[in-house]
């Protein structure tokens, strides 16, 4: 029997009643798993053994009435480091890799009775939008198997959408968990820079990266939101503001809501069809009483530039690590020390992985750095001075996740610039450190379309808000693909 | 024709903080390979430096002792370059915006002649690993010092001689020492120092090709590579040739510098802002607490000794060579003794033991308040000189009380003359010859008895009473 259908909250109750067990629930859960997998490959690694030993010892202490997420299951993005358990960030280089130490995300998931059950597939070091940079093997879409998941959190996506898990955790540079949310029809955040702590998140780009929740509802995200956020000794940048109950809002009304079009969000490049179901979501929203009204970020065009100089720079430092020296692949027959570093990194690393290093190796360079990474950062803060312009006026921005919907497996695996482009509307998010959710929004020809809400700094409570009002008056969250049912 | 030198030197200091820069692994030194490490030292896939600011602390402080401008708004950078020793492939450190900038410090040569050097810029970092070879073929890295906190301290290119080089280092050693913030010990590595020479015509502005000079790990070494590198590139010049930039090696075997590479352009280590330690302010209160906490420093504590404590230059000179030292008789002259005679046993007693055993002063049992103990009991008479020598080597091995000691091992010296007299007309019964002797007049026969006397006491007699006695005695017959 499967339990996929119901929300963590209604599994709750099933425990605390003894309806069933956190066994019972697990076993269903890795079947659920097994019975999925080989049409999706959301998984690189599924801990079968460890989660039924951590199962039972939740039943064996009891169910934590006060605690939601007590016995539930949850699948991890593999860039996230889990002690004790093969993490690679689906790169050959880090192959074999058991790391000695717990992302305190990973901490956070256990303090609160969550049992991780597996290593999600992505692209490799988080770099792609399709899923299909992973060195292991390419996730599928959850609607339509020959079409892309999304990425870089192609597993984190998929794995919800088609009903192997109920949670899952994702993290996103550019846009690497809207935007597999939004191609997987399933409810995506990446919460304010500094909210949740990256020690332990293997890093691509440093001022940039966010782990978040990806769930199949707005409150299930909230919950899992509540989970692992708060400030983190071990990461300076994660932020002492003090975390409510990302919950609290949900059911409130949207009444006089304050909510910004920007119409930069809805002008070359968008799919027509994608435009229409977006704007007809704002539409609702006017309905439910929010005021939607038109307004410019008109440096948001810059954003996909910037990023790629910014984020490729970062990853082109964070990535020397990887030498074949103290862990991970060292290539064989090698001559002299020199040798080793480039073998085993021209070995190890996959082409769009040495492509952002190349690129951003080369906007640090003497003679490059003044016009590209000082340029870039300059152009940042223009970004950050739209949005906070635009905040001083409305409580949220709306637009679409993505330019389109899912795309053919292969579409665009040759063309770097096509895929860059589909983080068109995500990437200005991450410049600024602000908070960003995708939900369900509509179809386009039978793929889902997501809608994106962004917030203010630290203010996940009204997106959560807003988002739970659109999703509590339709129905594009309750259609699931055929999978799901399976 | 005749050149002038141009001296500038980079000089690395070690910061003795408890734990390192960036991760909270103990700095401690000398331990196994790779035993004080963890994983952020080790640059696992996601760890983060968290930065120590103790050693904030520190760059303030040297910053404050060099006479330098703060950079308020403080952030670390990254310098990008693979090396085994070097596990995340960059150094986090400070580029364009060092904690210290625009600094001086006055030095003085041994001929009197003063000058004054300016500093150019100190900026924090941490140190790198170590990499040995082994004879089996491989290559070990050691990862203890990874991480261990640095101060970079960049010269002007101000100094023209060696000697000036020399008195540079000193002067540089003796702030930071009196900071507080390191050991600054040229041999175990806590201070090293590169140094950067060019010759040019009297009277040209222009500097000359500059080679770098590295591997001097003693003050008198960098005199000695400084010394032949001057030589090295006159006879270069003077024969028509031509400077090479390079970087040179010393070698102490043979006091020469010899080549180790080229220089073929600036290296390009793609510094930018380090994006995991965020920017933060350093506020004038931070500044000013730092600076109240400063210990006074060796000029102004030498004119203290001397103009307040009535010592002469040379003790002021002596005292002041290492802070322990100056710190340590500044905590015994609190307890009302004569600073003279505790000045003369640190100089002497005291220094010797510290020489003959290689310990330093915090390493043995003496401490200010068992100093000025026995000193105290030799002023009233408790111990004599001589005791005092036997007290002295029991306090530095085994510590505690000078007067329990005493005591205990039953040293006091004895004065009392009832006490004596029996001891003196005993020593007599036993030397009737020498009694004889010397009421026969020989004079020189009382010697004899005194050491008698003194042997039968174990030393102990008060020496003047004790002779006083002795005579009279003799005499009174």
């Amino acid at each position: 029997m499967s339990y996929n259908n119901k929300s963590i909250k209604e599994l709750h109750e099933l425990l605390v009643n003894k309806e069933i067990s956190a066994l019972e629930l697990t076993k269903a859960t890795l079947s659920d798993i097994q019975a999925r997998e080989p049409q999706i490959d959301a998984f690189l690694k599924v801990t079968e053994e460890k989660a039924l030993k951590e199962a039972a010892a939740i039943d064996a202490r009891g169910i934590n009435p006060d605690v939601v997420t007590d016995g539930i299951s949850i699948g991890v993005k593999d860039n996230i480091v889990t002690e004790g358990i093969e993490t690679t960030a689906a790169s050959k280089i880090l192959g074999g890799w058991i790391p000695p130490y717990n992302a305190t995300v990973a901490n956070k998931l256990s303090q609160s009775g969550l049992i991780t059950i597996g290593k999600l597939n992505m692209d490799e070091f988080a770099m792609g939008g399709s899923g299909e940079n992973s060195s292991i093997k390419p996730t599928k879409n959850a609607w339509d198997q020959t079409k892309v998941p999304g990425g870089s959190s192609s597993g984190s996506a998929a794995s919800v959408a088609s009903g192997e898990v109920r949670l899952s955790l994702g993290s996103d540079t550019g846009g690497s968990i809207r935007q597999p949310a939004a191609f997987n029809g399933i409810v995506g955040l990446k919460p304010t820079y500094g909210r949740v702590s990256r020690f332990g998140l293997i890093a691509f780009a440093s001022s940039l990266d966010q782990i978040g929740p990806l769930t199949p509802t707005v409150e299930e995200n909230a919950q899992l939101l509540n989970v692992i956020s708060g400030f983190d000794k071990n990461d300076s940048t994660s932020s002492n503001v003090a975390v409510p109950d990302f919950t609290s809002k949900i059911g409130q009304d949207i009444k006089g809501m304050k909510i910004a079009l920007p119409k930069e969000y809805f002008g070359e490049g968008i799919d027509e069809k994608v435009k229409e179901q977006i704007l007809a979501a704002a539409k609702h929203l006017e309905k439910l009483g929010a005021i939607v009204e038109e307004v410019s970020l008109p440096h948001s065009k810059y954003g996909v530039a910037v990023y790629y100089i910014i984020a490729s720079s970062e990853a082109s430092s964070n990535l020397q690590r990887f030498d074949g020296i103290r862990y991970g692949y060292r290539a064989q027959d090698i001559k002299n020390l020199e040798d080793l570093y480039v073998k085993s990194r021209s070995e190890g690393f996959g082409p769009e992985v040495q492509r952002r290093i190349m690129l951003g190796t080369f906007s640090l360079s003497a003679g490059s750095y003044d016009k590209h990474f000082k340029k870039a950062g300059q152009v940042r803060t223009l970004i950050i001075n739209d949005f906070a312009k635009v905040f001083e006026k409305y409580d949220l921005i709306l637009g679409p996740t993505t330019p389109t919907p899912a795309w053919d497996l292969g579409a665009r695996v040759d063309d770097p610039i096509s895929m860059y482009l589909a983080d068109l509307l995500t990437i200005p998010v991450n410049l600024a450190g602000l908070p960003g959710i995708s939900i369900p929004a509509g179809f386009a020809d039978g793929l889902p379309v997501g809608m994106q809400l962004i917030g203010k700094r630290y203010d996940e409570e009204t997106i959560y808000q807003v988002a739970a009002a659109f999703e509590a008056t339709t129905d594009f969250h309750k259609k699931q693909p055929i999978i799901f049912g399976k | 024709m005749n050149f002038e030198t141009v001296i500038g030197l980079e000089v690395h200091v070690e910061l003795s903080t408890n734990s390192k820069i960036f991760s909270p692994a103990s700095t401690k030194f000398g331990g196994d390979p790779n035993s004080n490490t963890n994983v952020i030292d080790w640059s696992l896939p996601g760890v983060l430096p968290v930065m120590n600011k103790g050693v904030i602390d520190s760059g303030i402080k040297a910053a404050l002792a060099l006479n330098m401008d703060i950079h308020k708004s403080m952030h670390f950078d990254r310098k990008n370059y693979f090396y085994p020793d070097n596990p995340k492939a960059y150094q986090i450190s400070q580029f364009d915006e060092p904690i210290g900038y625009n600094g001086s410090i006055e030095i003085e040569l041994e001929d009197g002649h003063k000058a004054t050097i300016r500093i150019e810029r100190a900026h924090l970092e941490e140190d790198a690993g170590k990499n040995t070879h082994g004879t089996d073929g491989y290559s070990y890295v050691d990862l203890n010092r990874q991480g261990v906190p640095l101060i970079e301290i960049v010269s002007e290119a101000d100094m023209r001689t060696p000697e000036e080089a020399y008195a540079y280092l000193t002067a540089l050693k003796e702030a930071i020492l009196y900071t507080g913030i390191s050991d600054v010990k040229m041999e175990e590595g806590s201070m090293r120092c590169d140094a950067n020479v060019s010759l040019r015509p009297y009277g040209q502005e222009a500097f000359g090709v500059k080679t770098e000079v590295k591997n001097m790990n003693s003050f008198s070494n960098v005199k000695k590579a400084l010394d032949f590198e001057v030589a090295r590139q006159a006879k270069i010049l003077r024969a028509g040739g031509e400077i090479r930039q390079e970087t040179r090696r010393f070698n102490d075997k043979t006091g020469e510098t010899i080549l180790m590479r080229v220089k073929e352009g600036a290296s390009d280590y793609r510094y930018f802002p380090e994006p995991d330690v965020p920017r933060f302010e350093i506020s004038d209160e931070w500044i000013e607490q730092m600076r109240a906490s400063l210990p006074m420093t060796a000029t102004a504590r030498r004119a203290h000794y001397i103009n307040d404590l009535g010592l002469s230059d040379y003790d002021a000179r002596q005292l002041t060579a290492t802070k322990e030292v100056s710190d340590f008789f500044d905590q015994a002259i609190k307890f009302d003794t004569d600073p003279k005679l505790v000045s003369n046993w640190l100089q002497g007693e005291v220094a010797q033991y510290l020489n003959s055993e290689k310990k330093e002063l915090h390493e043995i049992g003496l401490t200010p308040e068992n100093l000025t103990e026995m000193i105290r009991l030799i002023s009233d008479g408790t111990i004599s000189s001589k005791i005092a020598k036997k007290v002295f080597i029991e306090l530095a091995k085994n510590g505690g009380s000078a007067e329990e000691f005493v005591k205990k091992a039953g040293l006091v010296q004895i004065s009392d003359p009832d006490l004596l007299l029996p001891i003196i007309h005993e020593v007599f019964a036993k030397n009737e010859q020498s009694v004889a002797d010397y009421r026969g007049g020989k004079q020189n026969a009382a010697k004899a008895l005194v050491g008698q006397l003194m042997k039968a006491t174990k030393g102990q007699a008060n020496p003047t009473v004790a002779q006083k006695l002795l005579y009279q005695e003799l005499d009174n017959f």
